[in-house]
C-alpha cells in the first residue's frame, strides 16, 4: 500500500525547490532587456557585479520576482487550506470574501486617493486593512463562539464578495478615466506595483501562514473527512479551524494587497498537485507553496515579455492559462472517478 | 468492575428541541449493546455524547469510571472510536490512507506513521476483507466499500469502546454479518460496542442487550427477547408486529402494519 514516507516528502520538496530556482532564474532573465537565466543568476549572486545588468536584475526584477514568488505561494497554500477546511475542491483563496474586502480597500484609495492626497503607495495598506476588517466580520457573522460551519462561511463569503463588487463598481464610476484604468488593472491583478518596501511585511505574513499550516497539515487531512471524524480521532477541530482560517486570511490579505486579485493560481495549483502527488496535505501544503511560487514567477515573466514594449497584468495570463488548464485538470479528475 | 461506558441522566438539546431527556445507559467491558429506536429518537446524539464529541446539557458520562470530559482528546480517542453515519470523502484519499487515519491518536510528535501503525492498518483492512482496495481512491468506492473502510479505520484506532452509527446500512447481508462478527471477536477480547441499528433481527442475534430509545428516553432495555415485544414496538415505532422465535431462541420481529390510532 502506498502511504507517505518522510523520504518521499523530502524528495518532492527538493524537486519543487529546484523548479522554483529555475523559475526565479527565468523571471530575472526575461523582460524588455533580455539576459540569459545563467547570467541573471550570476549577476544576482556576485556581490561585486556592477553595470546595467546588475541594476536591472537587483533593483527592478528581483523585488518583482520575490513578490511574485511570495504572492503565488500564499495564494496556492491558501487555496489548499480552504479546500480542505471547507471540504470543497472548488474553494479558492478568494472564496471567503477576504479578497473582496481587500479589493474594496485598495479601490477606495485608487478612486478617491488623489482627492485625499494619498499616492499609490497607500493602496497596499488600505487593501490589507480591508482584508482585516472582512476577516473580523467573517468570524463575527459565522459565529466565533459557536462552531465554524463550512456552509455559513461560504455563504458569508459569497455575499461579501458580491457586496464588495457592487461597492467597487460604484467607486469606479465616481472616478475619472485614469482612476478607472488603474482600478481595472488592479482588479485583474498585477505585480507592477511590487516594491522592495512591501516585501518584508508580505514575507512575514506568508511565513506566519505557512508556520500555522505546515504543522497542521495532517489535521487538514482529518478535517477534510469531516468535523465529526476529526473530532472523534482526538483533533481539536474548532481550534485548528480558527488558527488556520485566521492565518490564511492574513496571508491572502497580504497577497491581495500587493497584487490585486490574481485569479486561478489558488485553484489550479492545488488541483494539479493533487493529481500528481495525491491528497495528503503533509505533501500538498509545502508542494503548493513551492509550485505556486514557481508558477506565478513564470506567468509574470511571460506577462513582461509576450507583448514587445508593454506589459500585461499577470492576472490576465493566469486566467488565460488557468481557465483551460483547470478544465483539463477537471477532466482528468473525472476520468479517475474523483468527481461525479 | 465499573462500566466501560456509563450515562447517567444525560440530557441534550439541539436548538430548542430536547433530543435526550434523562437517559441512563451502561455498557460493560466485553458487552455489545444495540441501540434501537425510530428515526429522530436521539440515537446519533447519544453516540456523539458517548464519543465525547458533543457535551451533554445535563448528566454524567464516564469511561471506565472517569468523567469523559476529564480525558485529554487524544487519550479519549485511544479508548473510544466512533463510526459516524456520514462517511462521504470529498478528496481522493486511498483506502490505506483512510484506515491509517485511525492511528491519529497513537502517533508521535512528527505525525508520521511507523511500521507498527502500517501493520495495524493492514491487519484491520485484512479483517474487513478490503486489502485489495488499499490503493483505491475513496470517491471511487461504493457506499458499502466505504463503510467497510470506515469500520477498518475504527479497528485501527484500537479502541476499548466502539460506537457505531448504523454501520451496516449500506452493506449486503454477508458484509453485515462480517461487521457484527468482527464486533463479537473484539468483545471476546474485552472490548465493548454500542451499535445503532435498524436491522432488529441482526441486533437481536448479535447484541447482548438492546436499549430501545424513544422521544429522548429509554423505553425498554434488557436482553433482546425482553425488549422486543409487540407492546414496546408499538410504543417505540408505531407498528404492529409479531415476534417469532428462531430455533436458537433469537426473537425475530415480523412487521405487520402501521399502528392506526
Amino acid at each position: 500500500m502506498k502511504v507517505l514516507r518522510p523520504a518521499r516528502l523530502l524528495a518532492v520538496v527538493a524537486g519543487l525547490a529546484a523548479l522554483l530556482v529555475a523559475a526565479i532564474a527565468l523571471g530575472l532573465a526575461w523582460g524588455p532587456s533580455d539576459l540569459s537565466p545563467a547570467d541573471a543568476l550570476r549577476v544576482l549572486l556576485d556581490a561585486d557585479a556592477t553595470g546595467p545588468a546588475a541594476d536591472i536584475v537587483r533593483r527592478i526584477r528581483l523585488p518583482r520576482v520575490a513578490a511574485g514568488a511570495l504572492v503565488g505561494a500564499a495564494l496556492s497554500v491558501a487555496g489548499v487550506v480552504f479546500q480542505a477546511l471547507l471540504r470543497n475542491p472548488l474553494a479558492d483563496p478568494f472564496v471567503l470574501g477576504i479578497s473582496g474586502g481587500a479589493a474594496l480597500g485598495g479601490v477606495l484609495v485608487l478612486a478617491l486617493g488623489a482627492a485625499l492626497g494619498l499616492g499609490a503607495s497607500a493602496v497596499p495598506p488600505a487593501a490589507f486593512a480591508g482584508a482585516l476588517l472582512t476577516t473580523a466580520a467573517l468570524f463575527g457573522a459565522s459565529g466565533l463562539r459557536g462552531r465554524l460551519a463550512a456552509t455559513t462561511l461560504l455563504l458569508t463569503g459569497v455575499v461579501f464578495n458580491a457586496f464588495a463588487s457592487a461597492a467597487i463598481v460604484f467607486l469606479a464610476s465616481l472616478g475619472g478615466m485614469a482612476e478607472g484604468t488603474s482600478i481595472f488593472l488592479w482588479l485583474i491583478g498585477n505585480l507592477a506595483a511590487a516594491r522592495t518596501e512591501i516585501l518584508a511585511p508580505l514575507a512575514l505574513l506568508f511565513a506566519l501562514g505557512l508556520a500555522c499550516a505546515l504543522p497542521l497539515a495532517r489535521t487538514l487531512n482529518l478535517v477534510a473527512l469531516g468535523d465529526e471524524t476529526a473530532e472523534q480521532l482526538g483533533v481539536s477541530v474548532e481550534t485548528a479551524k480558527r488558527i488556520l482560517l485566521l492565518a490564511t486570511a492574513l496571508m491572502v490579505g497580504a497577497a491581495v494587497s500587493v497584487s490585486g486579485l490574481i485569479g486561478f493560481v489558488g485553484l489550479i495549483v492545488p488541483h494539479a498537485l493533487r493529481l500528481v502527488l495525491g491528497p495528503d496535505h503533509r505533501l500538498l501544503v509545502p508542494a503548493s507553496a513551492l509550485a505556486g511560487a514557481a508558477f506565478l514567477v513564470v506567468c509574470d515573466a511571460a506577462a513582461r515579455s509576450v507583448l514587445p514594449g508593454r506589459e500585461l497584468p499577470v492576472g490576465a495570463i493566469t486566467a488565460l492559462v488557468g481557465g483551460p488548464l483547470f478544465l483539463v485538470l477537471m477532466r482528468r479528475e473525472r476520468a479517475r472517478g474523483w468527481l461525479t | 468492575m465499573s462500566a466501560r461506558l456509563a450515562l447517567e441522566g444525560v440530557a441534550a438539546r439541539l436548538g430548542d428541541r430536547a433530543v435526550l431527556a434523562g437517559v441512563d445507559l451502561a455498557v460493560a467491558p466485553g458487552e455489545i449493546v444495540g441501540l434501537v429506536g425510530r428515526n429522530g429518537a436521539g440515537k446519533t446524539t447519544l453516540l456523539r455524547i458517548a464519543a465525547g464529541t458533543l457535551a451533554p446539557d445535563a448528566g454524567r458520562v464516564t469511561l471506565d469510571g472517569s468523567e469523559i470530559a476529564s480525558f485529554d482528546r487524544r487519550a479519549r480517542a485511544r479508548i473510544v472510536a466512533l463510526v459516524p453515519q456520514d462517511t462521504q470523502v470529498p478528496f481522493p484519499f486511498s483506502v490505506a490512507e483512510l484506515v491509517l487515519m485511525g492511528r491519529t491518536p497513537h502517533l508521535g510528535f512528527l505525525g508520521f506513521e511507523d511500521a507498527h501503525d502500517l501493520d495495524v492498518a493492514r491487519a484491520a483492512m485484512q479483517r474487513m476483507g478490503i486489502e485489495a482496495l488499499a490503493d483505491r481512491a475513496a470517491p471511487t468506492l461504493s457506499g458499502g466499500e466505504r463503510q467497510l473502510a470506515v469500520v477498518a479505520r475504527a479497528l485501527a484506532q484500537e479502541p476499548r469502546l466502539l460506537l457505531l452509527d448504523e454501520p451496516t446500512a449500506f452493506l449486503d447481508l454477508r458484509h453485515r454479518l462480517e461487521v457484527l462478527t468482527v464486533l463479537r471477536e473484539r468483545a471476546a477480547d474485552g472490548a465493548s460496542a454500542l451499535v445503532v441499528s435498524h436491522d432488529l433481527g441482526l441486533a437481536a442475534r448479535f447484541c447482548d442487550r438492546l436499549v430501545l430509545l424513544g422521544d429522548g428516553r429509554v423505553l425498554a432495555e434488557g436482553p433482546p427477547r425482553d425488549v422486543l415485544s409487540p407492546d414496546t414496538l408499538r410504543a417505540a415505532f408505531g407498528i404492529e408486529a409479531e415476534i417469532v422465535t428462531a430455533p436458537d431462541g433469537t426473537p425475530l420481529v415480523v412487521p405487520r402494519s402501521v399502528t392506526t390510532r
